[in-house]
């Protein structure tokens, strides 16, 4: 990584760092919803993005990861921070169990598995038999985490700064995954499936693994999100959910981390726009953006951001090299 | 027993729902590849337009007919305007479509007639006239199914145009070199299978009353039913319908209780992709690598 | 005098890979003409050139009327029948179904069915297995189905694609027997690629050698049999 990306990315922590005390606490947990997603939106990514799996489930994940800290710290009175390690071992292992069948399917039928799943999910979580656990349809009520030895921040800023630490967490260790061998047999798979398995590659493994990890994300940011808002309810993860994800990466930029980013202030701030737009119809403007990206940006905000970059240091190249 | 044979029986009402849904979906599969993750949606719009019409004063036969010919436009204009652009476009673009397609049409039909649930006349009498284990709708809605059935054979069978679809769908490049217009003839099976799908709305909204959010329980049977039967096999989508209803009815009342049904669509659609992907009826696709 | 069938400087390419480099040639209405030239000379790709199945620069007139840039539907609709290299039988569809599929365009019902008991005269086997799964024919009737598909449509030129490929030289003979009858009784003129080049030249009244996208030799069958450097390259001996 380059000096120049590093120095930016400092930057970018620092003015990340500052926020909670210059914006209003409405704003700022806003802002936290927005990492929250972006964590979510990487783990999508790894799958979609770099492993080139479709999900339209993933909203699943995020709601198991959610159900799993609202449990542990509702019946089992877990501290919150302590709920993200075990949210995030649940969400591997249903990931992985869940790619294992699904790595005989490509392209539309795992779309069409996940689709299902998505679907189906909620119906399972109000399923009477399970509510002890899940509450049934009324949900699970938490507790907000307190900013802890007493630092002199209130709560929503304490929470934005946990999931901040979170995130840079999660993002430095997909990039790492990505950067290695896995990373590489992952696009490897995306790219040209059976190349790969040729060349000596455990593609079944890789995909599952792909899985276990893209669930693994999204569960744990399910997990953040469900400390955040301090309420779990299944009709919060119907099928939309996975839509909005959907949207996010195509959004943000498919194989592109920084993509996670943009597509989840996406998400998350403009559904408040196209309410004004539009009071009675903002998922129509969901549908419209994406149709626009799809047709128009294929490579989402990152590509277009990195096209830019690429024409502006082209542009001060020929100005250095000079011309005759 | 009595039970039984009324549940099998509703499921087979239900089912015929199903297996016209699943036979839209099959018909684009066949000339596209491509799984019409809208399909429901499309249904849905369609319904909403007959309620407006009857709503408006007209005798329910001819708003039928009018919706059906509406959900046919329907059909060919999103072919032609919004599929055609991605039609050669990576996986991932399509299904983004798609589910674009979905969201929309949801979204703006919330926003047009609003969210509250209607009640969707059915044109069956309310008593009972086909003996006591079936509800006249149910009866009716299998006659209706068998009848589009029926006349969807016929259309492909025995009509130029229907082999001309027929054609196209297996052979793209060959159908263009005896002249036959490809594309048209793509948005006209677009069409088609739209219009099937507006009866499957017309004929499930009195059931499930009618709301934006109604066929997405229905677009799931129909994907199982679609599978199990094969997804290039149109004979086998109407078996799978069928046996996908009554599934869903006897398990539902006898076995898992009613909250489950839905994840019995799920365990169907996964167990078959993962254990016979080609359905009981369907072609097994062989790779070449 | 315009020739029936003028290419002119045809270029032709897939993607970014230029195939035919400026291809000329002329045929005169009711004959026949062969291309002929190694595997990957570009004959295969002349043909789709002319039918607009791939991206061309260059002149393509027909009866006087360019159709360079025309789409496939639209150039069958000008009478020229395509039998490509594979055959592209509909193998799903009754071998019936094939031969009426092959009249699509055509608006005179009876007449159509007229052609259907002609075609069958030509080729008795396919009236045997009218209401056969085309899929099920062997190569031989299946060659014979694609010729006779292409003859549904009463075109006016047809285009065939390596018919002998695959094919035991009886039957070859039989189906070059076949074609050389429908040329006289029915006028109708023939472009036929071929690799067989003994065969074609029999059948031909002129050839033009291709080799890598450019024509490289012309002139009347005769006259290229006893080319030696066709003779030693093409024919074996």
């Amino acid at each position: 990584m380059s000096r120049r990306q590093l120095i930016l990315i400092a930057v970018l922590l620092l003015a990340a760092c500052a926020l909670p005390f210059l914006v209003s606490n409405y704003r700022t947990f806003q802002f936290t919803l927005a990492l929250v997603y972006s964590i979510a939106l990487l783990g999508l990514n790894l799958l979609t993005g770099y492993n080139g799996q479709i999900s339209l489930g993933h909203g699943a994940f995020y709601a198991i990861g959610a159900y799993t800290a609202a449990i542990l710290m509702d019946q089992y009175g877990m501290p919150y921070w302590a709920t993200l390690p075990i949210a995030a071992v649940v969400c591997l292992v249903a990931g992985f169990l869940f790619g294992l069948p699904a790595l005989r399917l490509e392209g539309l039928y795992l779309a069409l598995a996940t689709f299902a799943l998505g679907v189906s999910l909620p119906s399972l979580l109000k399923y009477h038999h399970l509510e002890k656990w899940t509450g049934g349809v009324q949900g699970i009520v938490i507790n907000k985490p307190e900013p802890p030895f007493g630092l002199p921040i209130n709560a929503d800023q304490w929470l934005y700064f946990f999931v901040l630490a979170v995130a840079v967490l999660m993002f430095v260790l997909a990039w790492n995954l990505l950067r290695g061998r896995i990373g590489r047999a992952m696009v490897a798979i995306r790219d040209q499936h059976i190349a790969a398995e040729a060349m000596g590659i455990n593609t079944a493994m890789v995909k599952s693994l792909a899985f276990g990890v893209s669930a693994m994300y999204t569960g744990v940011a399910g997990a953040l999100g469900a400390i955040a808002i301090q309420y779990v309810a299944p009709d919060s993860f119907n099928f939309f959910l996975s839509i909005v994800f959907l949207v996010g990466i195509v959004v943000g930029g498919l194989a592109s981390i920084s993509g996670a980013i943009y597509g989840a202030l996406f998400i998350q701030f403009v559904p408040n726009i196209a309410d004004e737009i539009s009071r009675a119809a903002p998922w129509a403007i969901f549908g419209i953006f994406l149709l626009g990206f799809v047709y128009l940006m294929p490579m989402g905000v990152a590509g277009a951001v990195r096209a830019g970059l690429a024409r502006l240091s082209r542009k001060a190249q020929n100005s250095h090299t000079g011309s005759t | 027993m009595d039970a039984f044979l009324h549940q099998v029986l509703a499921g087979l009402a239900t089912g015929g729902i199903y297996a016209s849904l699943a036979l839209a979906l099959v018909m684009i599969y066949q000339a596209t590849h491509l799984v019409n993750f809208a399909q429901g949606e499309m249904a849905m719009f369609a319904t909403y337009f007959a309620w407006s019409l009857i709503n408006a004063g007209m005798p329910y036969w001819p708003a039928f007919l009018l919706t059906v010919v509406f959900a046919f436009v329907l059909g060919v204009v999103i072919e032609r305007i919004i599929i055609r652009p991605v039609e050669n476009a990576p996986v991932l673009a399509i299904v983004v479509v798609f589910i674009a397609l979905l969201v929309i049409l949801n979204s703006v039909t919330g926003w047009i007639f609003s969210y509250t649930i209607k009640v969707f006349p059915s044109p069956f009498p309310a008593e009972p006239i086909f003996g006591k284990y079936i509800t006249s709708h149910g009866g009716g809605a299998i006659g209706v199914t068998l009848v589009v059935l029926v006349l969807l054979y016929l259309f492909f069978r025995y009509t130029p145009l229907g082999l001309a679809m027929r054609a196209a769908a297996q052979n793209p490049d060959s159908a263009r070199l005896v002249g036959i217009r490809v594309g048209w003839i793509l948005a006209l099976g677009w069409g088609l299978a739209a219009a099937v799908g507006g009866v499957a709305g017309m004929m499930v909204a009195p059931i499930v009353y009618l709301d934006p959010n109604m066929m997405g329980g229905v677009l799931l049977y129909a994907f199982a039913a679609a599978l199990v039967g094969g997804i290039d096999n149109p004979a086998g989508a109407v078996f799978g319908g069928f046996l996908v209803g009554v599934l869903e009815n006897v398990l539902g009342a006898f076995v898992i209780g009613n909250e489950l049904k839905l994840a019995v669509a799920l365990v169907l659609i996964i167990g078959v992709l993962v254990v016979r992907p080609s359905g009981f009826f369907g072609k097994v696709l062989v790779t070449r690598v | 005098m315009a020739a029936f069938l003028q290419v002119s400087k045809l270029h032709a390419s897939y993607g970014p890979t230029r195939v035919l480099h400026g291809i000329d040639f002329a045929m005169d209405e009711g004959t026949i003409t062969t291309l002929l030239g190694a595997n990957g000379a570009g004959k295969t790709t002349t043909l789709r050139a002319l039918c607009g199945m791939v991206k061309t620069q260059g002149e393509v007139k027909f009866a006087g009327e360019r159709i360079d840039g025309k789409a496939t539907e639209d150039v069958v609709r000008k009478g020229i029948a395509h039998v490509p290299d594979g055959r592209g039988t509909f193998v799903d569809l009754t071998t019936e179904e094939n031969l009426r599929l092959g009249a699509y365009t055509r608006k005179d019902r009876a007449a159509v069915n007229g052609d259907l008991e002609r075609v069958y005269g030509y080729f008795p086997r396919l009236k045997e297995r009218r209401e056969q799964q085309a899929g099920t024919l062997s190569g031989g009737e299946q060659q014979m189905l694609a010729v006779s598909r292409a003859l549904m449509l009463r075109p006016r030129l047809m285009l065939l694609d390596e018919p002998s490929f695959g094919l035991a030289p009886l039957i070859v003979q039989e189906l070059f027997g076949i074609l050389r009858a429908v040329n006289q009784k029915e006028k109708v003129s023939m472009l036929v690629v071929e690799q067989n080049a003994a065969m074609a030249l029999e059948l031909a009244d002129h050839a033009y050698l291709i080799e890598t996208g450019r024509v490289v030799l012309s002139g009347t069958s005769d006259e290229i049999k006893r080319n030696d450097a066709v003779r030693r390259s093409y024919l074996g001996y």
